[in-house]
C-alpha cells in the first residue's frame, strides 16, 4: 500500500534517543476521519499510534498528561511559500518546517514561486530533499503549471509527478493562468498522472495595478481596487473547464461571496471541485487597510464584510474544503515602505489554529470537529497524503495536541519563521498548540519546539 | 489646534473655520510692502516631494518664508529613489534627526503622510497623497467659495471631471460637506465611482441637467492619457459631453463661479474662453492657497500661542 511505503520514506532522520514513544494521557482525542470524538489515551509507540483506548497502560512508556487538551492529527497545510531556493534570507524550507512545526503542522505543500520556479523535477526534488533533511514536517512540493510561471508553455509536469518529490498538485500560483486555452489543455495532460490543477484565481486585465479589495473603502482610501470579479471570473471559467476536461480543479485562497456560491453549485453539480481559504480571509476585512498597513497588504485582498462572511458561511457548510494559509514570508525592508511598493503576502503558519479556533470555534461557526477536518483531513486527502489527517492506528503518529482555551498574544519576534510580516501583531487570540509529533517524534513539546538542529 | 494635516475627515466646520479666519487675517500681510511676519522665526520646514510639482511646492515654500520659517526643498522621483536604495522610512528618520520642524509631503503612494507621521516627531502636512487627499487644495478652495458667497451651507457645488483619480475631488467632497454645501459629482460613469455616494455626494452623467442649479461648477483636471485607457473614447467625445464651454456657461446662473484646481488642459475639461472669464476664480485660487498654507503651518507649528496675528 501505498501509504506504509510513504511512512517509511519519510521517517525522520534523528534518533528517538532511548525512548520508544509517548503515552498522551487523559486528552480529548478528535479525529474527524474516524468520527471519533471522546475523552481517552493515545499510545504512540514505535513511531505509529498504537493504540487509542480508555485508559491504557503506559508501561515503561513516557506519560504525557493531555488533560483538557484535544489530540488531533497534525495539521496539513496546502499552501506554504517557502523562499527557497532564491530569497532564503526570508524563510528557507528548514525555518518553514519549524514554523509549520511549531503551528501544529505535519505537512506543508510549498508553492513552486521560487527563484528558479519549480517547474523541473530537479527542482521539486531538491525541495523535498531539504524537506526531508529539516525533519520536521513533511515537504510536499507543488509544481508549477507553466515555465517560468508565465502562462505559455507547460512545465515538465510528468517529470514532477514521476519524480521522487512525487508531485500532484500544480499550480501557476502567485498569478493565475491567464489564457483558457493554456488552462484547457494543462488540465487535459494533468488527468494522466492524477495532478490537481489548482489555480490563483485573478483576471489580470482586471485586476492589473490593484492594491487592495475594490469597494467603498478604495474609493475612500485612493487605491486602484480588485473587484471580486478579477477571482470570480476566472473560478467560473476553471469550473467550465473542470467539468469539460474531468480534470480534478482546486481553487486557492478564495475570498469572494460569488466563488463560494459558484463552488457550492459545481459541487451539487459533481464538478470534481475542492477549494481553500485562509485565516485571514474569514479574520479580517479591507477596514484593516484603513491605516495603510503594508502587513495587511495580500493577493487575493482582504474583502469587505458580505465576503468574509460569505467565506465564513462556506467553510461552516463545506463547500470549503480546507483551511490554508497563504504562508508568504517578505523581509522586513520590503514591506516597511510606502503602501503601493510593498509586496502582498503575510505569515500564517503560526497563527492558523488560533485564529481558526478564535474565529470560527469560539464564535460557534464551526465544530471542534469541522475545525480539525479543515485544517487536517481535507488538506491531507486532497493532496492524497495517507499518513496524514488521521489518528488511524496502526498509521504514523502524525499528532497535534492543543488546548483550546489558551489565551494569547500574537508576537511576531517569537515567531520560528525568518519573516514577521503579519497583521495580527498583539492580536489576542485563544487556542495554542502544545505538542506536535510528527512520525511519532515530538517536533514541539510545551509549546517550544524541539528536536531542532539549527 | 491639530499636528497633523493628513485628511479632511479630521476636520470639523469649526476646525475648517478658524484655518480660513486665520487665513483671512494673514492674508493682509501679503499686501504689505515687508510681505514677512517673524512668527516662525528658528523653525524649519521641509518640503519633500516624491511627485512633480510647481505650484503646491511654491505655494508652501513661500508661505514658510513669509512666516520667516528655514525652508528645506526636497524632490525626489518615488520610483527612482526606491531603486537607489534609500527608503521612504529611512529618508523620514534623516529629516527627524537634523530637527525639522514640518514636513510637507507629496507621495505618489497613498497613504505616505500617514506611514510618515507614524514615523516622525514632526508636524505632517499632506500636500497630495496618491489619489487619495489634496486637504490644502480643499481648504484653498473653500476659501475661495467663502469669498464670493460669505455661507457655503445650501451652496450647489457641481464637481466635474475625473474623480476616481483624484485626490482633490475627495478632499472637496468631504470639506464642503462638512460646510453644508450640495455636492453634485458630474462625469462618465467610468470616472465617477457610485460608492462616492457615500461621502455624502450626488452623482449625476449629465453636465447640462445640473449646470443651471450650480452656484460653483469646479471643473477637475482630465488628464490626456485616460482617453488611452479606455474610460472614454475621445477627448473630443468628453469635451462635448462633459468639458465646461461657452455654450454651458451661458445657462448658468449669473453670479455661479468657475473653479479649477489647476493645471488646466484647455480644450478637454474646460474651454480657453470659459478659463478667462471674470467668473473663473482660478487665480484666486492660486493666491487664496498661499494664504491657507500660511494659516496652517501658522496654527499647527505654534505661532498661534506667541499672539495676535493683526
Amino acid at each position: 500500500m501505498s501509504g506504509s511505503q510513504q511512512a517509511r520514506s519519510t521517517s525522520t532522520p534523528f534518533a528517538l534517543g532511548g525512548m520508544s514513544g509517548y503515552l498522551l494521557k487523559g486528552g480529548r482525542v478528535v479525529d474527524p476521519s474516524s468520527g471519533v470524538d471522546a475523552v481517552g489515551d493515545l499510545l504512540i509507540a514505535d513511531r505509529v499510534i498504537a493504540e487509542i483506548g480508555d485508559s491504557i497502560d503506559p508501561g515503561s512508556i513516557e506519560v504525557i498528561d493531555v488533560s483538557g487538551l484535544v489530540v488531533a492529527p497534525g495539521l496539513v497545510d496546502m499552501h506554504t511559500h517557502v523562499r527557497e531556493p532564491g530569497r532564503e534570507d526570508e524563510e528557507t524550507i528548514a525555518s518553514a518546517a519549524r514554523a509549520a512545526a511549531a503551528g501544529g503542522y505535519t505537512a506543508i505543500c510549498t508553492m513552486p514561486n521560487t527563484d528558479p520556479v519549480a517547474d523541473t523535477a530537479s527542482v521539486v526534488e531538491k525541495v523535498w530533499a531539504l524537506g526531508r533533511e529539516a525533519g520536521l514536517v513533511q515537504v510536499v512540493p507543488a509544481g508549477a503549471l507553466s515555465k517560468g510561471l508565465v502562462g505559455e508553455s507547460m512545465a515538465d509536469i510528468g517529470e514532477m509527478a514521476r519524480s521522487v518529490a512525487r508531485v500532484r498538485l500544480f499550480t501557476d500560483d502567485g498569478k493565475g493562468v491567464q489564457s483558457a486555452l493554456f488552462a484547457r489543455r494543462a488540465m487535459e495532460y494533468l488527468i494522466a498522472f492524477d495532478g490537481i490543477y489548482a489555480e490563483h484565481c485573478e483576471d489580470e486585465s482586471l485586476a492589473l495595478g490593484g492594491q487592495m479589495h475594490e469597494g467603498e473603502r478604495s474609493i475612500a482610501l485612493g487605491m486602484r481596487g480588485i473587484p471580486a470579479e478579477a477571482e470570480e471570473l476566472m473560478a467560473a471559467r476553471d469550473v467550465a473547464l473542470s467539468r469539460l476536461t474531468g480534470c480534478r480543479l482546486h481553487l486557492l485562497h478564495i475570498s469572494t461571496a460569488g466563488t463560494v456560491e459558484l463552488v457550492r453549485r459545481a459541487k451539487s453539480e459533481g464538478v470534481p471541485v475542492t477549494c481553500e481559504a485562509t485565516p485571514h480571509h474569514f479574520t479580517l476585512t479591507d477596514e484593516a487597510l484603513e491605516g495603510y498597513d503594508p502587513n495587511a497588504k495580500v493577493n487575493p485582498p482582504l474583502r469587505s464584510e458580505d465576503h468574509r462572511d460569505a467565506v465564513i458561511a462556506g467553510l461552516a457548510d463545506g463547500t470549503i474544503d480546507a483551511i490554508a494559509t497563504d504562508h508568504a514570508p517578505h523581509a522586513i525592508e520590503e514591506k516597511d515602505i510606502e503602501f503601493q511598493y510593498a509586496p502582498p503576502g503575510l505569515v500564517g503558519l503560526e497563527t492558523s489554529l488560533a485564529l481558526t479556533l478564535t474565529e470560527l470555534f469560539h464564535k460557534g461557526h464551526l465544530s471542534l470537529s469541522d475545525a480539525i477536518e479543515r485544517l487536517s483531513c481535507a488538506p491531507a486527502r486532497i493532496l492524497g497524503l495517507p499518513d496524514h489527517g488521521t489518528l488511524a492506528v496502526g498509521g504514523p503518529a502524525n499528532v497535534v495536541v492543543f488546548d483550546p482555551d489558551a489565551s494569547w498574544e500574537v508576537d511576531p519576534h517569537l515567531f520560528h519563521s525568518l519573516s514577521r510580516n503579519t497583521p495580527f501583531g498583539g492580536r489576542k487570540v485563544t487556542g495554542r498548540v502544545v505538542h506536535t509529533f510528527f512520525n511519532g517524534n515530538p517536533t514541539t513539546r510545551d509549546s517550544e519546539l524541539v528536536g531542532v538542529s539549527v | 489646534m491639530f499636528k497633523h494635516l493628513l485628511s479632511m475627515d479630521q476636520l470639523s466646520a469649526d476646525d475648517i473655520t478658524r484655518v480660513l479666519d486665520t487665513a483671512e487675517s494673514l492674508r493682509q500681510v501679503t499686501d504689505r510692502p515687508i510681505k514677512k511676519l517673524p512668527t516662525l522665526r528658528g523653525r524649519t520646514v521641509c518640503n519633500l516631494f516624491y511627485e512633480a510639482s510647481t505650484r503646491t511646492r511654491i505655494s508652501f515654500e513661500l508661505a514658510a518664508k513669509r512666516l520667516s520659517a528655514d525652508v528645506i526643498n526636497f524632490s525626489a522621483d518615488s520610483k527612482s529613489s526606491v531603486a537607489k536604495g534609500e527608503s521612504f522610512k529611512d529618508t523620514a528618520w534623516t529629516l527627524e534627526a537634523m530637527g525639522v520642524d514640518a514636513i510637507v509631503v507629496r507621495h505618489g503612494s497613498s497613504g505616505a503622510p500617514l506611514q510618515l507621521s507614524r514615523w516622525v516627531k514632526a508636524s505632517v502636512l499632506n500636500a497630495g497623497d496618491g489619489w487619495h487627499e489634496h486637504p490644502t487644495q480643499a481648504l484653498l478652495d473653500i476659501f475661495s467659495i467663502r469669498e464670493h458667497f460669505k455661507d457655503l451651507s445650501g451652496l450647489n457645488v457641481a464637481i466635474a471631471g475625473d474623480v476616481l483619480h483624484s485626490r482633490v475631488a475627495r478632499s472637496n467632497v468631504k470639506g464642503l460637506v462638512t460646510m453644508g454645501a450640495n455636492v453634485v459629482l458630474v462625469g462618465p460613469p467610468t470616472l465617477i465611482p457610485i460608492q462616492a455616494r457615500s461621502w455624502g455626494a450626488e452623482i449625476s452623467y449629465d453636465l447640462d441637467s445640473v449646470i443651471e442649479d450650480v452656484d460653483v461648477c469646479y471643473l477637475l483636471r482630465v488628464q490626456k492619457e485616460r482617453a488611452t485607457e479606455q474610460l472614454f473614447p475621445s477627448n473630443r467625445e468628453y469635451a462635448a459631453n462633459w468639458g465646461l464651454d461657452s455654450r454651458r456657461v451661458a445657462k448658468m446662473k449669473p453670479d455661479a463661479l468657475v473653479m479649477h484646481p489647476g493645471p488646466m488642459n484647455r480644450g478637454v475639461e474646460i474651454s480657453a474662453d470659459v478659463s478667462e472669464l471674470p467668473r473663473s476664480i482660478v487665480l484666486d485660487q492660486v493666491s487664496n492657497g498661499l494664504a491657507i498654507r500660511m494659516s496652517l503651518l501658522y496654527l499647527m507649528l505654534g505661532g498661534a500661542e506667541e499672539g495676535d496675528v493683526s
